[in-house]
């Protein structure tokens, strides 16, 4: 096994990981659903009519593809936080750490789990909000390419989140004091061209607002980045943080003694 | 032969200065059946940890079959199966799943991990159990399947560190059949454990371990050869007050029961004489102590001391 990528290793890991958030589907996939169709409901349909138009586009129009953005975020990082660390905890990540199994193929397994999980989420993400709003998709290409690697991102942060971890707690901190945070000032519901100058240069450090404005770009033609900018961001965080993470696994951070 | 395990010079301290192992030396011989004894905290674990990957030594050198666990990992973990002393397993996949992915961690195929899933959890008992979550399982079905897990990628090296603790006697015996089965059939074996019945039952050789040493490494036969008292344990049939036997050291437990340290070049022929002459009749005898656990203390508090004179 000379090869940094151990395929059947990497196809194992990525199969124990989809039957775990399969077998737990009312724990991973009903609860984005409801609570995207209340955003939807809430803050398309009620408040929405009565916003008007943003960015060209009907308020219902400018939040979906924030919402699904939001969905894959949240669920690609607690996947892999929740996952990787439950491994951790019980010691199984020690039948992994025991085989001949690369560290890279040990990140792709888990990230690919992550990037599963939330492109399911997304379809069905997507399939609701089709009961709210006629989707005229502008760029399949653009979809594709911001959802897979903002999931991939997301999938590494909860991976290293959870390597760093040492209870249950530390895996929820990030989601709530971090994450939530910056996906609500990330463009989600608004554009940032309604900010001022100011508060629209400081939005611009928040990388989620070029995920959402990348993949809303896509959806509606719309964006408030320009869809190169948003793709390069993303590439440089997902390939940092995809270095970050072999360098911990490869050092033993929290995984080895 | 080849050398199973070759670890020279080993070396661990911990992050805060606690030292684990002082450059520890171990040769295990190909088709052995070893057991690594010491007291809790001795390093045993550590030591385990290290030649498995899953603790980074500070020092010295690591081979597996001839492979360097510095510079041929990959070749060094294919050879080896682990058995940890704790559960580690996912308590929420079905035996199957936990034994077929162990097996896909090692590039073994998903055809051929369930049929040797099918070949190891039958010989282990745990077939019909393929499909129930690992945490519903008893104690002793989960120690089982932890070896079925560590045999899936058909290793040459087993590593077993305390297999049997909390396992009842029936299925202590069991296990016992099954090791010595697959020690047979050329897996070579290392044991680690409490129980020392078990390592004077099933190993060849032995090696002693403490505070970080290597203190004994010798064959069971050579180790057990070196005690030259055994004590037995006499159920007399009618009370006796104070008997006395000049061929042994004698005490009295109660009214019905003495105890006799006898030396082994002595026998046991003279204190039946003395006892038959005061008309004291035996009902029946058993060796007291484990045999071994005396011989261990022993060793272990002669190091101690020896080091303390130093």
């Amino acid at each position: 096994m000379k090869n940094p990528i151990h395929f059947t290793a990497l196809k194992t890991i990525w199969i124990k990981e989809c039957t775990r958030f399969l077998r737990i589907w009312v724990q991973t996939l009903v609860p984005p659903a409801i609570t995207m169709t209340l955003y939807f409901i809430i803050f398309g349909s009620l408040i929405g009519s009565r916003i008007g138009e943003m960015g060209g586009v009907t308020y219902m129009e400018f939040i979906v593809p924030g919402l699904i953005m939001m969905s894959v975020i949240t669920n690609a990082y607690s996947n892999v936080a929740a996952s990787f660390f439950s491994a951790k905890f019980q010691r199984n990540l020690e039948e992994m750490l025991v085989a001949p199994v690369s560290n890279i193929t040990i990140i792709l397994g888990y990230v690919g789990g992550g990037v599963a999980r939330s492109l399911i989420v997304a379809v069905i993400v997507t399939i609701v909000s089709g009961f709210f709003v006629e989707l005229d998709i502008q760029s399949y290409g653009m979809i594709i390419i911001t959802v897979l690697l903002t999931a991939t991102l997301f999938a590494l942060g909860g991976l290293l989140n959870a390597m760093f971890a040492k209870s249950f707690d530390d895996i929820s901190i990030i989601p709530t004091f971090v994450l939530t945070p910056l996906t609500y000032l990330g463009g989600v519901f608004y554009s940032i061209t309604l900010l001022p100058d100011f508060w629209q240069a400081v939005s611009k450090i928040n990388p989620i607002i070029y995920m959402v404005n990348g993949f809303r770009s896509g959806f509606i033609g719309v964006s408030d980045i320009a869809p190169t900018i948003a793709i390069g961001v993303l590439i440089i965080f997902n390939i940092a943080f995809f270095v970050l993470a072999w360098w911990l696994l490869r050092r033993g951070t929290g995984t080895r003694t | 032969m080849t050398n199973a395990l070759e670890i020279k010079g080993l070396r661990k301290i911990y992050r805060g200065g606690l030292v684990a192992l002082k450059g520890l030396d171990l040769t295990v011989k190909e088709g052995d059946f070893y057991a690594l004894l010491g007291p809790n905290g001795a390093g045993k674990s550590t030591t385990i940890g290290i030649i498995s990957s899953l603790v980074n030594k500070t020092e010295g050198s690591v081979k597996v079959f001839g492979y360097d666990l510095d510079t041929q990992i990959n070749e060094v973990k294919e050879h080896i199966g682990l058995v940890p002393q704790e559960f580690n397993f996912n308590q929420f996949e079905t035996v199957e799943q936990i034994v077929v992915n162990q097996a896909g961690y090692y590039g073994v195929s998903r055809k051929l991990a369930r049929e040797r899933a099918e070949k190891y959890l039958r010989q282990l008992g745990l077939w019909e159990k393929r499909d129930e979550r690992g945490r519903t399982l008893s104690g002793g079905m989960k120690r089982r399947l932890m070896i079925a897990r560590a045999l899936l990628h058909e290793p040459k090296l087993l590593i077993l560190d305390e297999p049997t603790a909390g396992v009842d006697i029936e299925l202590r015996r069991s296990m016992w059949e099954f090791l010595t089965r697959i020690n047979k059939q050329g897996i070579t074996i290392i044991l680690t454990t409490h129980y020392l019945e078990e390592a004077e039952m099933l190993c060849r050789n032995i090696g002693i371990i403490d505070k970080g040493e290597i203190v004994e490494n010798t064959t069971m036969k050579a180790l057990l050869g070196k005690l030259n008292i055994e004590t037995f344990v006499l159920d007399l049939e009618s009370s006796v007050n104070a008997p006395t036997v000049e061929s042994a050291t004698m005490r009295v437990i109660d009214d019905h029961t003495i105890e006799v340290d006898v030396a082994k070049s002595a026998g046991l022929n003279s204190v039946f004489s003395e006892l038959s002459e005061q008309g004291i009749k035996v009902l029946s005898m058993r060796n007291k102590a484990n045999r071994l656990e005396e011989l261990f203390v022993n060793l272990v508090e002669q190091g101690r001391e020896t080091k303390e004179q130093e």
